[in-house]
């Protein structure tokens, strides 16, 4: 309040003055400390007053402070615009002429920002002149500035600009928002009710978010049953779900129709208040360690009229029975209400399938997360019957390789190109390197080589710490995989999501048909199956186990550089993954990518239900997952596709 | 009687060996202490050994279960793990008990039994945002039925899982990967702040036992040592027992060939399960042991890793030998904290300085492979070889 | 081989308590998963010990760093601080960053009258004879941003995301109670707890676009901690999500873990804290300009560092006017010890052993640095928060009441030791 009085009489005093640039100057000067330390307390103020200046300066003003442009002396406070010179020195403008204020050093300069309450409100103030100007970004920031921060008064200037509106997509938008802002501010009933309407078949999110507060309530009482059409719902008193009956009661009490009760806190108080000689009411204190001698003497202080009253459970009840609680809608037209729920109804029906098919996708691409992470294993575990504890080192291995690549190509769109093929090749060598030296001595001890990779892994994740050091390590996906597939308002997935499917259902075709199809793959069914014959049929059972235990590895690099796009790149990123792979891969059942597709999507979208049903504890979905995993395999012990026959002997 | 005994003490010289050793090492250790000795032993060290004890009573349990039946269980931390939260509780409740007892003599009112639980529940839930006392706790009050607990809930747990996993046939590294999903799910359930178990944080302060504040913890140190020592003995006899009787030689025969054993005519379901159930109490009780001396259980301590560790235990000391089982933990787990704990000096290569806290784990992954491929005996079979050089 | 060992422990042990110098302890994780934050508080401490002794120690004596290594493990973590305490016989320990480690430690260094020092943002909940707070406690970070938020950015909905453990739980307990106080109905307030290093982000981030449905403006307050912010802010940005629709303001999200992350489509987003490397000053630009020349140009500087360089200047100021480094000699000089903030301003020590320090609010640039948009006067640290009926009749004064857990309506000392 002082605050306005402070702008009136400031400004008239200024208005005598002749000089319409020095009054802006000094206005600026007089609002100084607010400009420069904004907040969205003083802020309407400043904007107010600073738009009583009509013309180009207040605008171009208010926009250099919305865009953070206006820099500020620290010694005098002077508002300037700057320009970078050097490192150490800027040039500083004047915002009224343009003109050059000399060279200032960086460290007596200060950049004035304003948080994005005050930027908002900024943009609010400058939609009329912005929706008026001849430059389309700026109509189109002013669109955004409505849509940030809808007021009535905005609905005039929109409808007139759309009448002048010559680009036809922005015209579209703008009739768009203008039925947006009718359905929150059109006085008319008819019309109101007709952009409402408007909205059918929409599940936009602004929408929705101009809708939905129509039919907000408020919590009312009343002892009588309240008028139809007014309210939204009466509260079932039997089953009340937002507040339990003490709160009830208490909103009782809050209208004056009962007296207070008294809780055990407050019962005990007044004991400790009465206590003379050690007693209360001719009860030893020693004695009051029960709730029921704490009773009795409490009602003799009631007795004797040094306590209040207490109430009984009782009248409790009765208290409520005789009140009805019930949600009153704000909004008083009932033909608006009306229109509004019904609209809301058929919105709500589209969301609900919307979401289910966001859902949908959401597992399918955890799915293909697992499928990825898990395909490699199941070529090495599932085919060839090797445990790799150290699966998840080479996975870290692919993406510590994607983001060494990047460290020398800093075009993030060739450097993935470039890093699959590469973490490939390493991971493929390295997985060589691993069979050679120590899973070759150990296929007829397959418990011992789960430990034994597992002492791979814990050297292998230990060596990427002193390599690469504990932090994380950035690795980013070009700017065409940056954003989301975005279908509507519900229905989006991430570019790199829809990536990482494609990519598994490249592997899982390309693996299919190197099993099935080609060569080496027959070469590796045969020597899984029985290494002797193979060996005797001309087969070197030594290269082909070589060969498939690379191809596994291999995966696991690439694998790695999609899981570090989307993740993050740390030693321990693998050590998040061997335990799912390991049950994707079981899961599914062993001997076949069939079962590790299957596996993949089972718990993908296992995990992504729980989730939808307990959504606020993501531990607890995982959880659930992994117990419903093991009683799973209680009854399907060779997975969900097992194979039968000889290929299934142990 | 007495001859039986003589006879098992010859056959199996190795028992004698071990209790000799165990009882120069308690001996040497209570004349070090602080407590009843010279004190050139700090309390601190008490605390690791007493600790390394336990972990040899889970060393041996795991080396039963798997080198002697050949269930690779990575799941047996998990049970060790459990112990530690059934004692936890017991230990947690009755400290806070007599702190809120003693606090309510202060106040005005007697306080009612309610206030008393309402207060013990605000100060261990407080950190967890709660107040109310979850079902679990339901005995927590109780020394000796939360003692039974210890035994019953990882044993019922091994008994259930144990029942099914190998109902459906689930052998070799497929029980594996179950065991160690199981251990994956129970730490992953005791992640969650809501399972009554506060959360992330866990059980604290349990060094602290209810009712004996003012007693040192150099003293309480040694308690605990004597008791570790005499579980680990109690648990060696136990298994030797198992190991060398009747039911010895058929786990081995499972072991070695299920198929040709269930052919045979046992029912090697209903053996596998009893060494598994068996084994997971034995590790519970070494859990129970343990974390009074750790001082704090919380579910990091049951991730899968852990139960990994304890079967790397068992390999570098050499498995189907219990004394292997009790050099592996004492060797790998005392070599890993000297090192990780700054003290050992840092090797230095001229152009490159090796700090053991960064590489240490390198040369146990390393050396684990090594362990596994040429010497799959472990040290136990090192000292086999060269026991067996001179009977020859 | 194990004598052997044993013995050469016990030598070197015996080798180092010889010593007659002022010794402190470091206990900060150097490997497992807290190392990646811990590390860098260990080459703090090392450079602010190297830089007092350059100085010429304290009346002196030289300052000796003894650094330990609890590897993540909690356990560890009292073996070690007893060792730190009895063997190598520190004058004082600073360390820690989870506050289970925190809790694990309590009962030892209140067994051996230690001194701790502990320097990240916690819960509150706890006050210790033996510790000093010289991180945040939830009013000198959550409360005065969500007032920011409440206040300066107009929010009327709240997504409070945390990761599943203590101080989230704690802080959004709190939140959610002050928030409910402030008018937002219960139903304005979305909670989801994560696990640690949680990657799949595509849901939640779903869920906390959706609350915008109501028309109400919607922020998100995240507790989310280490490595799951990087899948988080990459699902973030990948939903074109704009810091004006919803903002989104971290409680654990520094210069340090911005170092993993693209931030060009996280400018605009925030972070609450006591310190951040941009404010200006030449104490600070003296600070970072020593930390990179110790560890190299592309390192960065945080909040917890802050808390330590004040935590160890007190520390080394309360030695110097007590004479010694006797635990309670020190422990009553600390009480209104004051030393200069990076930031600017004077943090002093309060009798609840708190710091008094301003509440920094800075939004993301996309050079992974933060553009301070606000700063408070000096709050008051507080162990037990005001806005949760049980905690706000607790009251921690060490100085005159010699109690950390004093309750205002029974005037009475509910516990000396303090709960862990």
């Amino acid at each position: 309040m002082q605050l306005i009085l402070k702008i009136i009489f400031f400004m008239l005093i200024f208005s005598n003055t002749s000089n319409a640039q020095s009054k802006f100057q000094s206005l600026i000067e007089y609002q100084n400390s607010n400009i420069i330390k904004p907040s969205v307390k003083t802020a309407p103020f400043v904007i107010n007053s600073i738009q009583t200046f009509n013309g180009e300066i207040s605008n171009k003003f208010l926009l250099a402070w919305q865009l953070k442009k206006l820099w500020y002396r620290k010694d005098d406070y002077s508002i300037f615009l700057v320009e970078k010179h050097s490192n150490t020195e800027y040039a500083t403008i004047d915002l009224e002429t343009g003109k050059s204020l000399g060279l200032a050093k960086k460290n007596t300069i200060k950049q004035i920002k304003p948080n994005s309450g005050v930027r908002r409100l900024i943009g609010s103030a400058l939609v009329t002149s912005q929706l008026n100007s001849s430059i389309l970004i700026n109509r189109i920031s002013s669109l955004d500035s409505i849509g940030r921060n809808p007021k009535a008064i905005h609905l005039q200037p929109l409808r007139n600009a759309i009448l002048k509106e010559s680009d036809t997509n922005l015209k579209i938008q703008m009739e768009r928002l203008e039925r947006i802002l009718s359905v929150k501010f059109e006085i008319n009933e008819v019309k109101r009710i007709e952009a409402i309407r408007s909205f059918d078949n929409d599940l936009s999110l602004d929408v929705r978010a101009s809708l939905n507060p129509i039919l907000n309530t408020t919590l009312e009482l009343s002892k009588s049953p309240p008028k139809q059409g007014t309210y939204a719902q009466i509260i079932d008193m039997k089953n009340p779900s937002k507040f339990n009956r003490y709160q009830a009661y208490d909103m009782i009490v809050k209208e004056g129709w009962a007296i207070k009760y008294i809780t055990s806190e407050m019962k005990r108080s007044s004991l400790i208040e009465n206590i003379k000689d050690g007693e209360v009411s001719g009860i030893k204190i020693k004695n009051l360690h029960t709730n029921l001698s704490r009773d009795l003497a409490y009602s003799r202080l009631v007795n004797s009229d040094l306590a209040p009253k207490d109430v009984t459970e009782s009248q409790i009840q009765s208290a409520i029975d005789g009140t009805f609680f019930y949600e009153k809608y704000i909004e008083k037209s009932p033909n608006v209400i009306l229109a509004t729920q019904q609209t809301l109804n058929k919105i709500k029906t589209k969301v609900y399938i919307a979401r289910g098919i966001d859902l949908f996708l959401d597992a399918l691409s955890l799915a293909s997360i697992f499928f990825l992470a898990a395909i490699g294993l199941a070529i090495t575990f599932g085919v060839m019957g090797v445990i790799n504890m150290a699966h998840g080192e080479f996975i870290m291995m692919g993406a510590y390789t994607g983001y060494l690549v990047q460290q020398y190509i800093p075009n993030y769109t060739i450097s993935i190109i470039l890093a699959l093929p590469i973490a490939f090749a390493v991971t493929f060598f390295a997985g060589i390197l691993m069979e050679r030296l120590i899973i070759r001595h150990l296929y007829h001890r397959p418990l011992e080589t789960l430990l034994a990779t597992f002492g791979v892994s814990i050297a292998l994740q230990q060596l990427a710490k002193n390599i690469f050091g504990t932090q994380a390590r950035p690795l980013t996906s070009p700017d065409w995989l940056g954003g989301s597939m975005i279908i509507n308002d519900v229905i989006s997935i991430s570019w790199i999501r829809v990536a990482i499917l494609c990519l598994s259902i490249i592997f899982f075709a390309l693996l299919w048909f190197t099993l099935n199809k080609t060569r080496l793959g027959l070469e590796t069914r045969a020597v899984t199956q029985n290494p002797q014959m193979a060996a005797s049929m001309g087969i070197n059972p030594h290269k082909i186990n070589m060969l498939t235990f690379g191809l596994g590895s291999g995966i696991a690099g690439i694998a790695g550089v999609a899981i570090g796009l989307f993740a993050k790149v740390t030693s321990e990123l693998g050590n998040d993954y061997i335990v799912q792979s390991f049950m994707t891969v079981v899961v599914g059942g062993v001997g076949n990518i069939w079962g590790t597709l299957a596996g993949a999507a089972m718990i993908g979208f296992l995990q992504k239900s729980i989730e939808w049903f307990n959504p606020s504890n993501t531990l607890a979905a995982q959880t659930f997952m992994i117990v419903f995993i093991i009683i799973f395999i209680q009854f399907r012990p060779r997975g969900i596709i097992a194979l039968k026959g000889r290929a299934a002997g142990d | 009687m007495k001859s039986v005994l003589v006879k098992f003490l010859i056959n199996n010289p190795s028992v004698l060996i071990f209790f000799l050793i165990l009882s120069f090492i308690t001996a040497f250790i209570t004349i070090g202490s602080e407590a009843f000795g010279y004190g050139f032993i700090s309390t601190s060290l008490i605390k690791v050994l007493g600790k390394t004890l336990c972990f040899c009573l889970l060393a041996i349990a795991m080396d039963l279960v798997w080198g002697y039946c050949g269930i690779l269980s990575l799941g047996h931390f998990a049970f060790f793990g459990l112990g530690g939260y059934m004692i936890g509780m017991w230990l947690m409740y009755e400290r806070t008990k007599l702190i809120v007892i003693e606090a309510g003599k202060n106040a005005e009112l007697p306080m009612t039994i309610q206030e008393v639980q309402n207060a013990i529940g605000a100060q261990i839930f407080g950190v967890v945002g709660g107040s109310e006392f979850p079902i679990i706790w339901a005995f927590a009050d109780f020394f000796w039925v939360q003692l039974f607990l210890v035994i019953l809930v990882p044993g019922l747990l091994a008994l259930v899982f144990g029942w099914l996993a190998f109902r459906s046939r689930v052998t070799g590294v497929y029980l594996s990967i179950l065991t160690q999903a199981m251990t994956l799910a129970l730490a992953l359930y005791l992640f969650q702040n809501d399972s009554g178990l506060r959360g992330n944080n866990g059980l604290s302060g349990l060094q602290n036992l209810p009712g004996l504040e003012l007693i040192p913890q150099s003293i309480i140190s040694i308690w605990f040592f004597w008791g570790s020592a005499a579980a680990l003995g109690l648990g060696f006899i136990l298994i030797k027992l198992i190991v060398e009787s009747k039911l010895g030689n058929i786990i081995r025969g499972i072991r070695d060939n299920e198929q040709r054993m269930r052919f045979l005519g046992y029912n090697v379901e209903t053996y596998k399960l009893f060494i598994f159930t068996l084994t997971a109490i034995i590790a519970a009780i070494a859990g129970a042991l343990y974390y009074p001396q750790a001082g704090i259980i919380n579910p990091a301590e049951l991730t899968p890793i852990a139960s990994i560790y304890l079967a790397v235990w068992v390999a570098i000391g050499g498995r189907g030998r219990i004394y292997g089982a009790v050099i592996g933990a004492t060797f790998v787990s005392l070599l890993s904290s000297w090192l990780t704990g700054g003290q050992a000096p840092n090797i230095s290569l001229g152009f490159i300085e090796l700090k053991w806290v960064d590489w240490w784990l390198v040369l146990l992954g390393i050396s684990f492979v090594i362990v596994t491929l040429y010497a799959p005996k472990g040290i136990g079979g090192l000292f086999d070889k060269f026991t067996k050089g001179i009977s020859k | 081989m194990k004598k052997f060992i044993l013995a050469s422990a016990l030598t070197s042990l015996c080798m180092s308590s010889a010593t007659a110098d002022i010794k402190v302890g470091i206990l900060h994780s150097l490997s497992g998963t807290m190392a990646i934050s811990e590390t860098t508080l260990k080459d703090t401490m090392l450079m602010l010990i190297d830089q007092q002794n350059e100085k010429g120690g304290i009346n002196g004596e030289k300052i000796v760093p003894v650094v330990v290594d609890p590897a993540s493990n909690w356990p560890l973590f009292a073996e070690k601080a007893r060792e730190l305490l009895t063997v190598e016989k520190v004058d004082v320990i600073f360390g820690n960053w989870t506050s289970v480690s925190r809790k694990s430690v309590l009962p030892v260094i209140e067994e051996l009258n230690g001194l701790l020092f502990y320097p990240v943002q916690y819960e509150g909940e706890e006050s210790s004879k033996n510790v000093f707070y010289t991180g945040a406690a939830p009013n000198q970070q959550a409360i005065p941003a969500t007032d920011y938020y409440l206040e300066e950015l107009g929010v009327e909905k709240f997504a409070l995301l945390g990761t599943d453990y203590v101080y989230p739980r704690t802080t959004n307990n709190i939140l959610e109670q002050y928030l409910k106080d402030k008018g937002i109905d219960e139903e304005d307030i979305f909670v989801n707890y994560t696990p640690f290093g949680h990657s799949d982000w595509s849901k939640i981030v779903a869920d906390v676009l959706a609350l915008g449905a109501d028309g109400k403006k919607v922020g998100v307050i995240s507790t989310i901690n280490g490595d799951a912010n990087i899948g988080f802010y990459k699902e973030l940005a990948a939903a074109g999500v704009s810091a004006d629709d919803i903002p989104v303001i971290a409680f654990s999200v520094g210069e340090e873990e911005l170092a993993g992350l693209d931030t060009t489509n996280l400018v605009g987003h925030l972070a609450a804290w006591n310190y951040f490397q941009s404010a200006e000053g030449s104490v600070n630009t003296n600070f970072i300009k020593t930390w990179k020349e110790t560890m190299g140009e592309d390192r960065v500087t945080n909040d917890p560092m802050e808390a330590h360089y004040i935590g160890f200047n007190m520390w080394v100021n309360a030695v110097k006017d007590a004479g010694s480094t006797e635990v309670d000699a020190v422990r009553a000089q600390m009480y209104g010890q004051k030393f200069p903030n990076l930031t600017g301003g004077m943090a002093v020590m309060l009798p609840n052993h708190h710091l008094s320090k301003p509440v920094l609010i800075g939004e993301i640039q996309d050079d992974g640095q933060f553009d301070i948009i606000s700063q408070t006067s000096e709050v008051d640290g507080d162990a037990w928060t005001d806005f949760l009926p049980s905690s706000a009749v607790l009251k921690s004064d060490w100085k005159d009441l010699g109690c950390g857990m004093y309750n205002l309506e029974t005037k009475s000392c509910v516990q000396i030791k303090s709960n862990y």
